[in-house]
C-alpha cells in the first residue's frame, strides 16, 4: 500500500520542525518576560520551567503566576486559569474537526497538551486531515524553547539591571495586544467589547471599593459580565467559527 | 495560610490539560448552543483585553513609559505586526523612554 506524503510520520514529522522553529524564537523572548513574572511571584526557575513544560499557556501562566505571588486561594486560582484558557476550549473543538475518525485516542490526549495559538494554527492549516506527527514535530521544537526560556527569565531577571527587568515586563502584554487588536480591526463588534472591558478593568481598579477585590476576581466578573452580556445581544452566526 | 507551590502547579496543569483535552477526546459534533457558542466566543477577547489595561501601566517603573508602550503595541498590532514584534517594540518603549531624563523611576 502507498502512503501519500501527507501522510508519512516521518515526513510530517519534519516539515512540522521546520515550521516549528518561527515559533520557537517567538516563544524563547515571550517566555523570558514570562519568566520574569514567575520570579517577581517566588517560583523558582526548575518550577518555572515544569509550569511552562506542562501548560504551554501564556496568559494562563501569567495569571497562575500573578496569584501564586499573592498567594491565592487555590479555587481563585483553578477558576482564573480556566478564564485566561478558554479560548483553547474554542481552538480544540475546532481541532477535532481536522482530525480523522480513525485518529487513535492516544494522539488526541498527547495533541491535548499542546493545543496554543501558534500550534493550532499551523495544524488547522495541514493539508487534508492532520497527521499528529506534523504538530509533534512542531511542538518538539517549540515547547522546549518555551519552557527554557521562562527558566532563562528566571534566572537572568535576576542578573539584569532594573531598567532592563521594567522593560520586558510589558512584553506578554504586547503579545496579548497582538492577539486581541487584529481581530478587533476586522469586527466592530469585537473592538467595541475589548475597549468595553479595558474601561470596566481600568473603572473598577481605581474605584475604592471595587479596587478591594484581587485582581484576579475582578477579571472574572468583568470577562463573565461582559461576554455573557455580548453572547445574549449579539449571539454568534455559524460563519464567525473560522474566525477563532 | 500559606499555600503549596506544588499543589499550585498541579492546579494550573490540571485545568489547562482538562480544557484543552476534553473537546479534543469527548465533543465530536459542533456545539450547537448559540449563546454558549457566543459566549465562548467572546471570553477570550474580554479576559485579555481586561487583563492588559490599566495593568500594562501598572507593570512598568514609570506609568508614563507603560502607556506609551501600550499606545504603540495598539498601533503595531493595528497594522499587523507579528506577535513577537509588538512584544519586542513594547518592551524597547519602555526602555527608551525610561531613559528620559525627565522621567523618574
Amino acid at each position: 500500500m502507498t502512503v501519500p506524503m501527507e501522510y508519512d510520520n516521518k515526513i510530517a514529522f519534519s516539515k512540522g520542525l521546520r515550521h516549528g522553529i518561527p515559533i520557537a524564537l517567538g516563544y524563547f523572548a515571550v517566555a523570558f518576560t514570562l519568566g520574569i513574572v514567575a520570579r517577581k511571584a517566588g517560583v523558582t526557575a526548575l518550577q518555572s520551567l515544569i509550569v511552562s513544560a506542562t501548560n504551554s499557556a501564556s496568559a494562563g501562566e501569567y495569571v497562575g503566576f500573578t496569584l501564586i505571588g499573592k498567594n491565592a486561594a487555590y479555587l481563585e486560582l483553578a477558576v482564573m486559569t480556566l478564564v485566561a484558557n478558554a479560548r483553547y476550549i474554542l481552538l480544540s473543538c475546532a481541532l477535532s474537526q481536522k482530525f480523522s475518525d480513525k485518529m487513535s485516542m492516544i494522539h488526541r490526549f498527547l495533541i491535548g497538551f499542546f493545543v496554543t495559538d501558534e500550534i493550532f494554527g499551523i495544524s488547522v492549516a495541514f493539508p487534508g486531515k492532520l497527521n499528529p506527527f506534523y504538530t509533534y514535530g512542531a511542538v518538539a521544537v517549540s515547547i522546549p524553547a518555551w519552557s527554557i526560556g521562562t527558566y532563562i527569565g528566571v534566572v537572568m531577571g535576576n542578573i539584569l539591571p532594573q531598567r532592563a527587568v521594567s522593560a520586558l515586563g510589558v512584553g506578554l502584554y504586547g503579545m496579548f495586544l497582538a492577539i486581541i487588536i487584529p481581530p478587533s480591526k476586522k469586527n466592530k463588534l469585537i473592538a467595541s467589547l475589548v475597549i468595553t472591558a479595558m474601561l470596566f478593568s481600568y473603572i473598577s481598579s481605581r474605584l475604592p471599593l471595587l479596587a478591594a477585590i484581587s485582581d484576579g476576581t475582578r477579571i472574572i466578573i468583568i470577562t463573565v459580565l461582559i461576554s455573557a452580556t455580548a453572547a445574549i445581544l449579539f449571539p454568534v452566526k455559524n460563519e464567525n467559527k473560522e474566525d477563532v | 495560610m500559606t499555600h503549596n507551590i506544588y499543589i499550585y502547579m498541579l492546579i494550573m496543569a490540571g485545568v489547562t490539560y482538562t480544557i484543552r483535552v476534553l473537546p479534543l477526546t469527548l465533543i465530536r459534533k459542533e456545539i450547537t448552543n448559540t449563546f454558549i457558542k457566543s459566549f465562548l466566543y467572546y471570553v477570550p477577547y474580554v479576559t485579555l483585553a481586561a487583563m492588559t489595561f490599566p495593568a500594562m501601566m501598572d507593570a512598568t517603573d514609570s506609568p508614563v513609559a507603560g502607556s506609551v508602550a501600550f499606545i504603540f503595541a495598539v498601533i503595531l498590532a493595528w497594522k499587523g505586526a507579528s506577535l513577537f514584534a509588538v512584544a519586542a517594540s513594547a518592551c524597547i518603549m519602555v526602555f527608551l523612554i525610561e531613559l528620559l531624563p525627565f522621567i523618574s523611576i
